[in-house]
């Protein structure tokens, strides 16, 4: 009889520590996820990378309770490599090293943007989509071309997410465990009314967001309009700017299922705007479930089996993080 | 749009439907841009007309710059709407892979001396992709799609049209974008000068580094 194998995936590119514990058929027995929540301000990497060295040991430990199995049947770990805050991603591989050394088994570092579109597809059932992946710290609109994701859309400047926090932040919000920035601006928007004019800037597939945000700031600092109309225009304007990239690429690319995924996938509107043009291009629309949307170590745990199963592992020596690891720096064997 | 034959719809593009007909004796395209219900109509309307008006202008600027465009005949705000003559060629994109590697170089030197002139003449042409690029039967390059130009002589502009175009190689001709931009800046340097060439691509090593993962901004500005 075979002996079971599992995958246990380490995510800490920015202000989450999540464990996963994933199976080689794809089953995910345990997605922990651990949310640092800054009492002021932004992301502090040194104070993120702090509360992930804190809460790592419980995290694990409630990961193994989830999925019911012992520490000695972990076959490969997994973890983020990148792209992601300097501070964060090292010590999410000193545990995966540590935890590596301490099993002897093997080490496979995992390209986090990869990631989120593995788990996309594995839990919606998309086979070749055309991704969005919306976050925190990512925008791209991606898609499978001979061995590699290829970015056909990305953002200029700041990340769709990065948008909605700060203006969020400068709002005087502040954010909630369950209740992030995102969400907050999602509830807020839905009582606005009146479109205001903002700054809408498409060039080729790409968008640029800084001066939407800073424009929108400063009309919330003369308080002119209110914040509800605000957040409606801010989102109207965002979303319709990566939907319209995200149609640019669908028709570039001909691709036949549209993905969205990332943070900011949680949100209905952003949702129904995708969705809209999916339909208009004979396109099935998917988006991940929340748990699997948000950065999380199952996506790493599953991308690991996929790439270990293609003889992809990472020698210590080899397992320093990437700050800037691109996408399409990847190969993907395991596609044909 | 009177005495307009029964026109065939030649490109369903992202942004509008393009139809081949005749029009008082000649060949053209009707370029429309369509409704998008994805976003709210106001805001929908500016960008349809802004796009529309904007494309027909810069596309006879163009000209003028020294960069082959179709000629504009008829322009419909109402309707966003443009009825241009129709270039009868290839577009690059579509050639690209089937050609030899001299071929392709040449090829793109043109480009890049057409995006030089562009440039020179303070428009930047922000969509610059093989699919708006159409090379006729007698080898002449046209330009097409100015809807999301701008006038502008800034040195980051033109970084960001150039980095578009490289990114474009990337993902659409990965087999050979390296050796395509290239000699597309060679063709670029030769019309704008090795200096002005020096400081683009400065602009496009740091632009570059940009959208990429970035700390999180904290402040609004
Ligand atoms: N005047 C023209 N003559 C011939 N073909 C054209 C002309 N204008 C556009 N096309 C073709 O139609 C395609 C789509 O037109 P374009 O203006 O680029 O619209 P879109 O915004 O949808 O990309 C172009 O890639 C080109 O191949
Ligand atoms: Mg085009």
């Amino acid at each position: 009889m075979m002996k079971k194998s599992y995958c246990l995936g380490i995510e800490s590119t920015a202000d989450d520590f999540s464990v996963g514990i994933s199976n080689f058929d794809g089953k995910i027995l345990a997605n922990v996820i651990s949310a640092y929540i800054p009492e002021k301000g932004g992301i502090h990497p040194r104070e993120a990378a702090r509360h992930h060295a804190e809460v790592a040991d419980k995290v694990l430990e409630e990961a193994f309770k989830k999925a019911k199995i012992k520490l000695k049947e972990i076959s490969i770990i997994a973890f983020s490599q990148g792209p992601g805050l300097g501070p964060c991603l090292r010590t999410g591989a000193t545990v995966a090293r540590a935890l590596a050394a301490y099993l002897n088994v093997p080490l496979v570092g995992v390209n986090h943007c990869v990631a989120h579109i593995e788990i996309g597809k594995l839990t919606t059932g998309a086979a070749d989509p055309l991704t969005l992946y919306v976050s925190g710290g990512n925008t791209i609109v991606s898609a499978f071309d001979s061995g590699r994701y290829r970015v056909f859309g990305e953002t200029l400047d700041i990340a769709l997410g990065n948008c909605l926090d700060v203006f969020a932040r400068e709002a005087g919000l502040s954010q909630r465990a369950g209740l992030p920035f995102g969400a907050m601006v999602e509830k807020i928007a839905g009582k606005g009314k009146k479109l205001i004019p903002l700054p809408y800037t498409v060039k080729g597939m790409d968008v640029s967001l800084s001066g939407l945000l800073t424009a929108t700031v400063n009309l919330l600092k003369q308080s002119t309009y209110s914040l509800e109309d605000l957040c409606y225009s801010l989102q109207e304007t965002a979303f319709s700017m990566v939907t319209e990239i995200t149609e640019r690429a669908l028709t570039h690319t001909e691709k036949k299922e549209v993905l969205l995924t990332g943070g900011v996938a949680a949100n209905k509107r952003l949702q129904s705007m995708i969705k809209y043009i999916a339909e208009e291009h004979d396109a099935n629309f998917c988006v991940a479930p929340t748990q699997f949307s948000i950065d999380n170590g199952a996506m790493i745990a599953w991308t690991g089996i996929l790439a270990y199963r293609h003889g992809v592992t990472t020698p210590v020596e080899k397992s320093f993080v990437r700050l800037k690891w691109r996408l399409e720096e990847v190969a993907i064997p395991w596609i044909k | 749009m009177d005495k307009v034959k029964a026109p065939i719809l030649i490109k369903k593009g992202a942004e509008a439907n393009l139809y081949l007909t005749e029009w008082h004796g000649r060949k053209v395209v009707i370029k429309k841009r369509l409704a998008k219900k994805y976003r709210p109509s106001r805001l929908d309307n500016q960008i349809r007309t802004y796009r529309t008006t904007h494309e027909a202008q810069i596309m006879h600027e163009a000209k003028n710059a020294g960069v082959p465009t179709p000629t504009i005949f008829l322009v419909d705000m109402k309707k966003t709407t443009i009825i241009m003559e129709f270039i009868d060629g290839k577009q690059i994109k579509q050639l690209f892979s089937n050609i030899s590697v001299d071929k392709r170089k040449k090829i793109c030197f043109k480009i890049g001396e057409l995006v030089g002139r562009l440039h020179e003449y303070g428009i930047i042409h922000g969509d610059l992709t093989t699919s708006n690029m159409i090379l006729n039967s007698e080898g002449k390059i046209f330009f097409v799609d100015f809807g999301l130009c701008e006038k502008t002589k800034e040195l980051e502009a033109k970084g960001v049209d150039l980095h578009l175009m490289k990114r474009a190689l990337q993902s659409t001709h990965f087999d050979f974008a390296d050796e395509c931009f290239k000699a597309i800046i060679d063709g670029y340097t030769e019309v704008v000068g090795s200096d002005t060439a020096k400081n683009v691509l400065d602009k496009i090593s740091e632009i570059k580094k940009r959208g990429r993962y970035v700390a999180e901004r904290k402040e609004g500005n």
